[in-house]
């Protein structure tokens, strides 16, 4: 049995199927975030004191670049895809994969730091936010970084049987992945400026 | 969103045009963090900075710039959504329930010490 409208847009949203469900699933991400983004105020709003300052900045700047970086290698991805390159398309992915990677050894970096100086989740309030949105956003990483894994390898098969298809799944996988340093271009002022 | 392979190669440009405004964005925020505003003001700033960086990764990255009608209108009512969750903490300071007006006051007008 054919899936329809995975290539040609259906007639009445004028959109294939499959971006249409992952803004569908982004918008249902927007929410996640923002009931912790609300928590987060609300916290910090009925907090006698903020701490400042215990996070560190060039690690947070760093990993800031890195995810920029990666979602540039994402949308070159794509558009080397477009463009017909298929060499390239696999070069700007895998840049993406290990760029993710790089974010995340940093993240374990940073949060065995604080664990062994005694500030896990359980600190106070400020770590406890802290964990529970880098953590659920790191999650994110991982998650876009299985699928990304799936397209360097098996998922290859695909560009030669359905090109267009194809394309259209590394489209939607950019999507989600800038979707995913957009919260990060949130989160760094949040918590490691403010 | 680009079909044709001509305008994509022509949209590979703005992609690096937003990648070194986002970087310079980047260290703005940084910068302006080192500056001790008072708190009001380094939100504001370090958020405004932070809208724009979002807005153009949503709108070029994303290809929000030019996209379907659909789509604005599911993010459209993302948005109001979005917007009503972020009032749900100030909804929590008017609330009042449990915590009446004599509560409050019965310290003072027993001539009891407040702690």
């Amino acid at each position: 049995m054919n899936i329809p409208y995975t290539v040609e847009a259906r007639p009445d949203t004028g959109l294939h199927n499959g971006k249409f469900g992952v803004w569908l699933f982004l918008a249902s991400e927007v929410m996640l975030f923002g009931a912790l983004f609300s928590s987060y105020i609300l916290l910090r709003v009925g907090a006698p004191e903020w701490p400042h300052g215990l996070l560190s900045v060039a690690l947070g700047t760093v990993n800031t670049i890195i995810l920029i970086s990666s979602s540039v290698t994402m949308v070159m991805a794509w558009a080397s895809l477009k463009m017909n390159d298929f060499g390239k398309h696999r070069l700007y992915l895998s840049a993406t994969f290990v760029l993710a990677a790089i974010f995340l050894v940093n993240k374990y970096f940073e949060y065995k730091e604080h664990l062994h100086a005694g500030e896990g989740p359980w600190k106070d309030t400020f770590f406890a936010i802290y964990y529970t949105l880098t953590g659920l956003h790191g999650l994110h990483i991982l998650g876009g970084m299985v699928v990304m894994a799936y397209f360097l390898g098996p998922g290859t098969r695909l560009w030669k049987t359905n090109p267009e298809q194809f394309t259209n799944r590394i489209e939607i996988t950019g999507l989600y992945w800038h979707f995913v340093d957009l919260v990060w271009i949130f989160l760094f002022p949040v918590l490691y400026l403010l | 969103m680009h079909s044709d392979p001509a305008e994509v190669r022509k949209s590979v440009r703005s992609y690096i045009t937003v990648f070194v405004a986002l970087m310079v964005f980047t260290i703005i925020t940084v910068a302006a963090s080192r500056f001790h505003f008072a708190v009001p003001v380094a939100i504001t700033i370090a958020l405004i900075i932070a809208t724009m960086k979002g807005s153009m990764v949503a709108g070029v990255f994303m290809h929000l710039s030019h996209e379907k009608k659909l789509i604005y209108g599911a993010l459209l009512l993302t948005v109001v959504f979005f917007i009503v969750l972020l009032f749900v903490p100030i909804l929590t300071q008017l609330d009042h329930i449990g915590t009446s007006q004599e509560q409050v006051a019965a310290p003072h007008e027993q001539g009891g010490v407040p702690h």
